[in-house]
């Protein structure tokens, strides 16, 4: 664990972490659920575990984009950028998580022309700069980074540059946290909202899990006081039978959201019917795709796209931990076959996969200090 | 790729009106303001940026606070490696994927 007094108001930090033991309730185990894969990582970081009582549990979410991306549609997009003149663009997290054969880096290495850009608007500018070549953008992410990419197909249109395209893998959270609230073998307590979508959404999105579901939810910051006030927030609520949205990140999260960029996603996307999640299955109207007025820029259907399913290695166990139904240690391949360095699910890649969080922080100290406490 | 980076606007393109010269940390880099178009920032108005476009207006309490926030998650590196991946700089040399 970290030290109290690293953190900004150590004294606060204190007061807070107090008052969750004081509002929680001995005879009661609260499972809480942070939504975003940002906030998995801070809680491991900051070692916020170490602040809560015991019947305190923090469940993972499934918000980690490239954690939740099945892996035939890596495979799909590697296959259609193994085509004459392709360029397969796209941000670094996704260079590292594994298709069937292998990571888009590895293809880089086998001689297939792979570009990180860190923002879809210069995948764009690259097909400008290669006008003899297709650039196709490898498109992930929840509705932080949907809008982006609705902008940069807007200006695609505008511009008239037609040897670029988008593979859409954009989904929406909502769904997500239905589907597992629908789960059988899921029961939570209460939601710690995503902070930095929600700057895009808003927070009335999430009413139906207050109003329908009767669980409180706590839109957060990143910050370890945030995060704790948030469950201060939620435990509250429970304390006194509530259900209702709070938003802890005022500062930054409008109640209405990101007008602009709700429309421009209205412009471009439309609800698939269906998409397949890793972990969660196929689930209705969670993602988006490009619409038909934009077609000439979507990858989907400017290319014979394989539509490849493929089941996660069969030790892995991705899915569960990606539900929240086990921990990261409980997977069979944890810290042996899948390590960060050689990771065989996606959770293992991005650092807002719980996998890579725990392995960096929880496993690494249990590790130091079994090594300390036992000398070989 | 969810990284929220606190940047100051200090230039603004009246022929580009959905670009702007944002500072962070002392690297400058143009941003896309097109999803701000509600509520465009001025010179001197400091925005949280997301995968190169400004996504919302904050306090510059705020922003230092996220900045420290980033550092704190380990992730200022990374944040500060996007800002300079921005615009294309080293297309004619790209960095190693």
């Amino acid at each position: 664990m970290k030290f109290v007094d690293e953190f900004r108001e150590p004294e606060v930090i204190t007061r807070t972490a107090e008052e969750i033991k004081r509002l929680a309730d001995p005879n009661r185990h609260y499972r809480i659920m942070e939504v975003c894969g940002g906030h998995t990582h801070a809680i491991y970081r900051f070692g916020l575990k170490d602040l809560l009582p015991s019947n305190i549990e923090l469940i993972h979410g499934p918000g980690c984009p490239v954690c939740v991306l099945p892996m035939g549609r890596i495979d799909d997009g590697l296959a259609i950028a193994q085509g004459p003149d392709v360029i397969f663009a796209a941000f670094g997290d996704m260079m590292r998580v594994p298709g069937t054969q292998g990571s888009p880096l590895e293809h880089k290495a086998r001689g297939m022309d792979v570009r990180i850009v860190y923002s879809p608007s210069d995948a764009l500018k690259l097909a400008q700069l290669n006008p003899d070549k297709h650039v196709m953008f490898f498109a992930i992410g929840f509705e932080t980074t949907a809008p982006s990419t609705a902008l940069t197909l807007m200006r695609a249109k505008a511009q008239g540059t037609h040897n670029f395209s988008v593979f859409c893998n954009h989904v929406t959270i909502i769904p997500a946290i239905r589907a597992i609230l629908d789960s059988p073998d899921m029961r939570l307590d209460a939601f710690i909202g995503p902070g930095h979508v929600s700057t895009v959404i808003g927070c009335r999105p999430y009413e139906w899990i207050a109003t329908n579901e009767n669980k409180p939810v706590a839109v957060s910051g990143f910050e370890p006081l945030d995060i704790l006030q948030s469950i201060v927030m939620v435990l509250r609520q429970l304390k006194a039978e509530e259900a209702k949205i709070e938003n802890q990140y005022k500062r930054v999260v409008p109640w209405e959201g990101n007008g602009a960029a709700l429309r421009a996603m209205a412009e471009v996307f439309e609800l698939r019917p269906y998409f397949e999640w890793r972990g969660l299955g196929f689930i209705s109207q969670s993602a988006l795709r490009i619409r038909d007025s934009y077609a000439e820029w979507d990858t989907e259907k400017r290319f014979e796209v394989p539509g490849v399913r493929v089941t996660d290695p069969k030790a892995a166990q991705c899915g569960e931990v990606l539900k929240g139904v086990l921990k990261p240690h409980q997977c069979k391949l944890f810290a042996k076959e899948c390590t960060p360095e050689h990771p065989i699910g996606a959770l293992m890649v991005s650092s807002e996969g719980s996998c890579a969080a725990y392995f960096n922080y929880e496993h690494r100290k249990t590790a130091m200090v079994t090594s300390i406490a036992m000398p070989a | 790729m969810c990284l929220a980076i606190p940047g100051q606007i200090v230039e603004l393109y009246p022929d580009q009106p959905s670009a702007a010269m944002v500072d962070v940390v002392g690297v400058r880099r143009k941003v896309d303001l097109g999803l701000l178009q509600d509520n465009l920032p001025v010179k001197g108005d400091w925005v949280l940026i997301h995968v190169g476009f400004a996504m919302s207006k904050i306090s510059e309490e705020d922003a230092i606070d996220q900045m420290r926030t980033l550092r704190m998650l380990g992730e200022a590196e990374a944040a500060m490696q996007e800002v300079e991946g921005y615009g294309l700089e080293n297309v004619e040399n790209p960095k190693p994927a």
